[in-house]
């Protein structure tokens, strides 16, 4: 049962994430059936840095045009690598940005369907999601013949660590035939959005508001209960969407990634797009009117009631401790 | 600008959801339903594009007869008109078969521009976009923020993780899947309600579009999250429970 594992690099270096689907392709097949794939221009580097990894081999799979991420020229590589290789029944992924853009097209061309987005791997294999927004799990199987698209949530599966004593796994090159027309999106380079003035990262503490609050005139009663704590102010998506906080107070795969000692969460249901980027803090706490919303699966405490009580009781529970 | 919009009706955010007796699906029968708000992101990029460069907005979506009332809001917000391709088993079907249907029946439209939202707020598989694109043959980008036309081209705003962007330039023809946020969704005005019921509003059946229904991928079992993490619930009321919190804070988690 061979897989393939397909690594994705940021700035020079494999992505922890990428190894994280690693540990996942660990639970469909043995270490020396892990084929691990670099893709770029120039992927030496990329390559000796999988070699020591517990996996069977390693391919760089190398062209010019593949020296930036568009979905045509990746998609176009790892077709005619899966092809080239003797029985693949997996490929994973991490699933990124970059993932989900090409994935599902690739799946498409080869007649099958990727699961993406996948917490947990149980024997069958069945592949556990998050449904509604994290309020279910499904658990899906590949029904068909063929080869099986996987991708793989951060967060959810420990990486394995790298065994300086092993020997490196073996490196081979695959040049996939690729023509300038093929590549028919041009990518700019990436850049940042509005200049950050809020680092989330290294705050002590802080309170996140999310949908729960209605509109924007209640923020400040969230924003006393911050003042109170010596917290920074954050919000999940849909505030910063409507323009109620600035967009660089957003938590979640598209904001910031925090890890605070008390991240408290008020009005936030809790979907897996924010809980990536705040499942790392010491202490959370939630407030939220239902006792079935996800963020109470990863809260050490939780409120269940109306948070326009809740908040200004707080606030003022705070600052009689204070006092 | 001949723009399809394709649109899916999803249980609405706040209903209760109970798992269905055979633990494959949802209990939907007492379900609130809702256009999927990405879906909604799209429709508003796709009428102000109108509004720049005319043309058509045409709306497309799958599934049971419930889903007509979705679509009547996307015409009352100010699509031109709407295909419903009228689909009982969307959910046995993995996204490759529900996009099969969506293209199917854009084929004969010959759009311009197709535009989704880049997940839906029930699967959240986040697929049918892209793979739409792979069956149109035509180029596509995800997550895009905001979308400006050049003379025979398009310039996109794409979302990359953690704060970063970046612009992509593609030809015509194209697919798009919307992020949210981008733009200001509008509401729909009376004069608009009353107006949709005069647009069109074809109705497809799936088995007409000869589509292969058979999954690859198959939801086997829904069921509860297990929890991550034991979680103190404190009770009373809020003045209680904020007291009760401030000491666990305090004493046992010391974080402030």
């Amino acid at each position: 049962m061979n897989v393939l594992l397909v690594l994705e690099e940021s700035g020079g270096h494999i992505k922890r994430v990428s190894w994280e689907a690693l540990a996942a392709a660990q639970r469909l097949a043995p270490a020396e059936d892990i084929t691990a794939v670099v893709m770029g221009a120039q992927t030496e580097a990329l390559a000796r840095e999988a070699s020591a990894k517990p996996v069977g081999k390693v391919i760089r799979v190398e062209h010019p045009l593949l020296a930036q991420y568009t979905p045509d020229g990746f998609s176009l590589a790892l077709q005619q690598l899966i092809q080239n290789q003797n029985a693949t029944k997996w490929v994973v992924f991490p699933h990124t940005y970059q993932v989900r853009d090409y994935a599902p097209a690739l799946a498409c061309r080869m007649g099958q369907v990727l699961i993406g987005d996948v917490i947990g791997i149980e024997d069958g294999p069945f592949f556990t999601r998050q449904l509604l927004q994290g309020r279910l799990n499904g658990s899906y199987r590949h029904s068909g013949n063929g080869t099986c698209f996987v991708s793989v949530q951060s967060g959810a599966f420990r990486a394995p660590e790298s065994d300086a004593s092993a020997t490196p796994a073996p490196i081979t090159i695959f040049t996939p035939m690729i023509e300038p027309a093929q590549i028919r999106t041009k990518p700019g380079e990436p850049f940042r959005g509005s200049a950050q003035t809020v680092d989330l990262g290294s705050a002590q503490r802080i309170v996140s508001v999310g949908r729960g609050i209605k509109d924007a005139e209640n923020i400040p009663m969230v924003q006393e209960l911050a003042a109170a704590l010596g917290a920074e102010l954050a919000a999940s998506r849909p505030i910063c969407d409507n323009g109620w906080l600035p967009m660089e107070r957003q938590v979640g795969s598209s904001g910031q990634t925090v890890a605070p000692k008390l991240y408290l969460a008020v009005g936030i249901s809790g979907a897996i797009q924010h809980l990536v980027g705040m499942k790392g803090s010491q202490c959370i706490v939630a407030i939220n009117k239902d006792p079935d919303a996800p963020i109470f699966e990863v809260a050490d405490y939780g409120i269940v009631g109306d948070l326009f009580e809740v908040v200004p009781a707080l606030t003022e529970a705070v600052k009689a401790a204070k006092a | 600008m001949k723009i399809i919009v394709a649109i899916k009706q999803v249980p609405e955010r706040d209903a209760p959801v109970r798992i269905a007796a055979n633990a494959k699906w949802i209990e939907e029968r007492e379900l609130q339903w809702a256009m999927n708000e990405p879906d909604a992101y799209a429709l508003e990029e796709a009428l102000q594009l109108k509004e720049k460069h005319n043309g058509e907005v045409i709306v497309v979506s799958a599934g049971p007869e419930r889903v007509g009332s979705t679509i009547r809001e996307a015409l009352a917000k100010g699509a031109d008109r709407a295909i419903h391709i009228v689909c009982e088993d969307l959910g046995g079907r993995d996204a490759l078969g529900v996009a099969k249907l969506l293209a199917e029946a854009i084929k004969p439209e010959n759009p311009d521009l197709v535009l989704t939202g880049l997940q839906s707020e029930d699967l959240g598989l986040g697929q049918t976009g892209v793979i739409l694109a792979e069956l149109l043959g035509l180029p596509h980008a995800t997550l895009i923020l905001h979308v400006e036309k050049t003379d025979a081209a398009l310039k996109v705003k794409r979302e990359l993780e953690e704060g970063w962007f970046q612009e992509i330039e593609m030809p015509l023809p194209a697919v798009l899947t919307m992020q949210s946020g981008g733009n200001k969704l509008r509401y729909a005005t009376l004069m608009g309600i009353k107006r949709a019921k005069t647009k069109e509003l074809r109705t497809v059946n799936a088995a007409e579009l000869g589509v292969d229904a058979a999954p690859a991928v198959t939801l086997e079992q829904i069921a509860a999250p297990k929890k991550q993490k034991s979680t103190q619930i404190l009770g009373g009321s809020a003045k209680e429970a904020a007291a009760a919190l401030v000491e666990k804070l305090k004493t046992e988690a010391r974080v402030l």
